[in-house]
């Protein structure tokens, strides 16, 4: 009675297949290949990946290009613009001559490419650091989300009884809440209680963690009800109960029978989890409560850029720009690879 | 610069010179002191046809108790002003000359005698509380006593030298003054008996701390509780998350238009708890009238370029600094906290408070203002004539040699955009030093009392100085000095924790020297600031510059030294 991923049992085909279809042995390798052919989710990949690479070469952009730290306070510097030396806090020459402001825009690599926020820190450097932030935080909790949302909808939906009556409620509970004014609450406990403190686990407030775990937590109902519907359905179906006929084990049948009639759920999840979250981190850090110094996100370079709006709008429209990007390019992929997984979704477009 | 300090210098002679006159004289020197004090007229001149309308000013964190013996910070100060009266006041007169004393609630100047230990005071007649009592001289022995019963920093660290103050400062809740303060209701005079002669204790009589109040006015911290005052306008209600509101007090007729002019206003409205960007905004679109709070250094820019009528730039005697606590690690290190003087550029600071038009660098913790401070600097590189930036090299082989690499630091600052922008800055250049540095924001309404308290072991602190008066002794003597040093207390202003004995006794030389020789006073506090910065217990930033900004109706502004922006003496209609 074994089984490939992505695909159900041997002995009983699921109620979802097409009769006279072929074996669905190849869920994964259709699935694929009609992502492939997909022009759209193929560009939003090809856009990812270049924000991804770009944002990953972070470091390297800082060090051998830019020649700067992007997290340290450059208020005195110089740089150069159109061939002059320039100081990169400019006085202001108007008026009573009070405030300074930050280079803007130069648009040479080398030289503070999109210009310096109120620290003098170049932007451009700081908007693929804050890109890595945004995304590991993205990526981490969605995939933590997506993880824990399946183990308590395999166990709430499989078991169910007073177990799913439990984790349910509980599930309803923190449904009930509006998912900011949830996330911003946990924020700014944690970060008034010093970080996270549970056993022997410590999380200092400025860990990345401290987002991730919120974020990921904070819409963990969003992703089990679902998934948890899925596993009711799929736990009356024949192929279960006749797997429990002939007595396999709960785990074998969560894990052979149940897990691969799910992914395809949860990979579709994945992505559409990935850009919500990359916005409520943003919001979070751009309220101050999400990402800390000395760390950078797209959220903290907005806020950094909120009192510049005026006069080097770029500070804040890049990073949103980006944010945006991605949000789109994850939510485009997602739509491929769920019509790619999703079986009803195959047949109506076969219709 | 220099021509700041000879204007500073001026008026703190003014008010010194009354004392000197006095010490050691037995005849009364106040015919040659209120001659000067009465040349200081009625600064401003009252104009009817102005008076009216209510004024809105906005303020982003409230600022704590309005009882006037702790009163410290800036509004409350302010609003406490135009509420209450000593037996002395500051002339509410532009600029420095709100440095120079004027008798207040006394009808002149104190006859001094007993070799300038004995001051007598003749009260006004016919003054009266805003609930409508008399004021009188068992009121000033009352209001005298609760300088001390009041937990605040100003009794230990202004009013030492009353007779019975010690006993006072020891067990407040006995608190007598028996010997130091009396009163002859029949003469209407109250006199002060000072274990030594003390130059600046009519400056300090005119602090918000010795406000004259009822007798029934409590003996502890008043809070939000508003006691009666004397002065032009009283409080009509006070929400510390809220707003403050000042109205006329009925009782109040202008006794001394130098020392409490009548106000413009009718009504004067704080409102509290509006972010500083839309404080800004709200006076630019004439829906207040004016910014409590320092302006966003993103604002400058446009105010000064738009708004430049309404925007007004005045040199403040104030002295802002990064406090390292000497008695927590690491900074009980001096290669530590050399390190970091050398490494903090003071350029930098002051580019991010908006550049040179607002704030010059500062090597030393006396400002330019003051009368013994001394242009030079010991942490710069090049000469020390003048500051020219910070030394990494030197900074970095401090490190080395301090062994402190690797220090987890936090740095607690204000949580005002100006000051977090700060804190982030001083932040940097701990961690490019190799400490772990970390910035911790508190709101405005906590910070005074959450850094100067020992119990909290603040590592390093932005804070800055706001004088009580205008003179040496009010910034060494209350910040640096051992006696200034109050542990486990709010009270307690010295927050780096400093104390040194023979520096202390320079301190004291230098006070000493202040009522006979101030020339040679002068030296002297100069000489122990340099001593005290070669011990690095702060790193001196930069003196500010006070930018106000108010709403095109606004007219008639002034800044005063001692009350900054005179908010009763502006126009609304």
């Amino acid at each position: 009675m074994s089984v490939q991923p992505g695909q159900v049992s041997s002995e009983i085909d699921p109620p979802s297949e097409t009769p006279g279809e072929s074996p669905p042995s190849g869920l994964w390798r259709v699935a694929s290949g009609q992502l492939a052919h997909n022009r759209a989710a193929m560009g939003a990949l090809l856009v990812l990946v270049v924000i991804v690479a770009a944002c990953v070469a972070a470091p390297l952009y800082a060090r051998y290009v830019a020649h700067t730290n992007p997290f340290q306070f450059n208020v005195s510097g110089t740089t150069v613009s159109d061939g002059k030396t320039v100081p990169v806090l400019q006085q202001s020459t108007t008026g009573l001559r009070l405030g300074v402001t930050p280079i803007g825009p130069t648009w040479s690599l080398s030289h503070y490419f999109l210009g310096a926020d109120n620290d003098g820190r170049d932007v451009f450097a700081r908007l693929l650091y804050g890109g890595r932030t945004s995304l590991v935080i993205g990526a981490g909790s969605a995939v933590l989300c997506c993880l824990l949302a399946t183990i308590i909808a395999l166990i709430a939906g499989y078991f169910g009884g007073i177990v799913d009556g439990v984790l349910s409620r509980l599930m309803d509970f923190v449904w009930a809440f509006p998912v900011y004014l949830l996330a911003i609450s946990l924020s700014v406990v944690l970060l008034a209680s010093g970080g996270l403190n549970v056993g022997p686990l410590h999380l200092a407030s400025n860990s990345l963690w401290v987002p991730t775990l919120i974020i990921a937590g904070c819409y963990l109902p969003y992703v089990a009800r679902p998934i948890r519907g899925q596993v009711l359905s799929l736990r009356r179906s024949e192929f279960v109960e006749a797997a429990v006929g002939v007595g396999a084990s709960d785990v074998r049948i969560i894990f052979r029978d149940l897990v691969p009639n799910i992914l395809p759920t949860v990979i579709v999840f994945a992505p559409l989890m990935m850009a919500i979250n990359m916005l409520t981190e943003s919001a979070l850090s751009f309220l101050s409560i999400g990402v800390r110094p000395p760390n950078a996100s797209w959220g903290t370079i907005i806020n950094d850029g909120i009192g510049l709006l005026y006069t080097r709008p770029a500070v804040t429209i890049a990073p949103g720009l980006a944010l945006a990007v991605v949000a789109v390019a994850l939510n485009v992929l997602g739509d491929g690879v769920r019509e790619a997984f999703d079986p009803r979704g195959r047949r109506f477009g076969r219709v | 610069m220099h021509r700041n300090r000879r204007t500073m210098l001026a008026g703190y002679l003014l008010a010194a010179l009354g004392v000197a006159a006095c010490g050691g004289s037995s005849k009364s020197p106040s015919a040659e002191v209120s001659a000067s004090s009465t040349s200081v007229t009625a600064p401003l001149g009252y104009q009817a046809s102005h008076a009216g309308g209510t004024l809105h000013l906005l303020l982003n964190a409230s600022a704590g108790s309005i009882d006037p013996v702790p009163a410290s910070q800036v509004p409350i100060v302010q609003a406490d002003a135009d509420v209450y009266d000593g037996l002395m006041g500051f002339v509410k007169a532009p600029g420095p000359a709100g440095n120079v004393v004027v008798p207040d609630l006394a009808r002149s100047m104190p006859l001094v005698s007993n070799g300038g230990k004995t001051y007598t005071f003749t009260l006004r007649k016919g003054i009266r509380f805003s609930n409508g009592t008399l004021v009188t001289v068992q009121d000033v022995l009352s209001s005298l006593r609760r300088i001390y019963t009041v937990p605040s920093g100003v009794a230990g660290g202004l009013f030492t030298s009353f007779v019975g103050a010690s006993l006072c400062l020891k067990t407040p809740s006995a608190c007598t003054l028996a010997g130091g303060v009396s009163a002859d209701p029949s003469a209407d005079t109250v006199t002060i008996t000072l274990t030594a002669p003390d130059p600046n204790i009519l400056l300090k009589l005119a602090l918000p701390a010795a406000s004259i109040v009822p007798p029934n006015a409590p003996r502890h911290n008043g809070g939000d509780t508003p006691i009666p005052g004397t002065g032009p306008y009283m409080v009509a209600s006070y929400g510390p998350n809220s707003a403050l509101t000042l109205v006329r007090n009925p009782y109040f007729r202008e006794w001394s238009a130098a020392a409490q002019p009548q106000g413009y206003p009718n009504e004067i409205v704080e409102t509290f708890g509006v972010p500083v960007e839309s404080e800004v905004t709200e006076v630019e679109q004439g829906q207040a009238d004016g910014v409590l709070d320092p302006l966003p250094a993103d604002r400058l820019t446009e105010l000064s370029t738009k708004y430049a009528s309404q925007v007004h730039v005045s040199l403040t005697p104030d002295t802002n600094y990064f406090a390292l606590n000497t008695r927590v690690p690491p900074f009980t290190n001096l290669a530590a906290r050399q390190a970091v003087n050398w490494a903090i550029n003071r350029d930098a600071v002051v580019r991010l408070l908006g550049g040179t038009q607002v704030a010059t660098p500062l090597c030393t913790f006396l400002p330019p203002s003051v009368p013994g401070y001394e242009h030079t600097c010991q942490y710069t590189i090049g000469s020390s004539a003048t500051y020219s930036g910070p030394d990494l090299t030197k900074a970095r082989q401090l490190m080395r040699q301090s062994g402190d690499a690797g220090a987890p630091v936090s740095v607690y600052t204000a949580n005002d955009p100006v000051s977090e922008a700060m804190g982030g800055y001083m932040v940097s250049v701990l961690n490019q030093l190799g400490f772990k540095g970390q910035l911790r924001a508190l709101t405005n309404a906590v910070v005074g009392a959450y850094f100067s308290n020992s119990k909290n072991k603040v590592q390093a602190m932005l804070s800055g100085w706001f004088p009580d008066y205008v003179a040496p002794s009010d910034y060494l003597l209350n910040n640096l000095s051992c006696a200034s040093f109050y542990p486990d207390s709010a009270a307690n202003y010295n927050q780096a924790e400093f104390c040194n004995k023979p520096i202390d006794a320079q301190m004291y030389r230098a006070l000493s020297a202040q009522a006979t020789a101030p020339a040679r006073a002068d030296s002297l506090w100069a000489k122990a600031d340099e001593a005290v910065m070669r011990l690095a217990p702060e790193v001196p930033l930069y003196a500010n510059k006070q930018v106000d900004f108010v709403s095109k109706r606004v007219g008639h502004y002034a800044y005063n030294d001692q009350f900054y922006m005179l908010i009763d003496q502006l126009w609304v209609r």
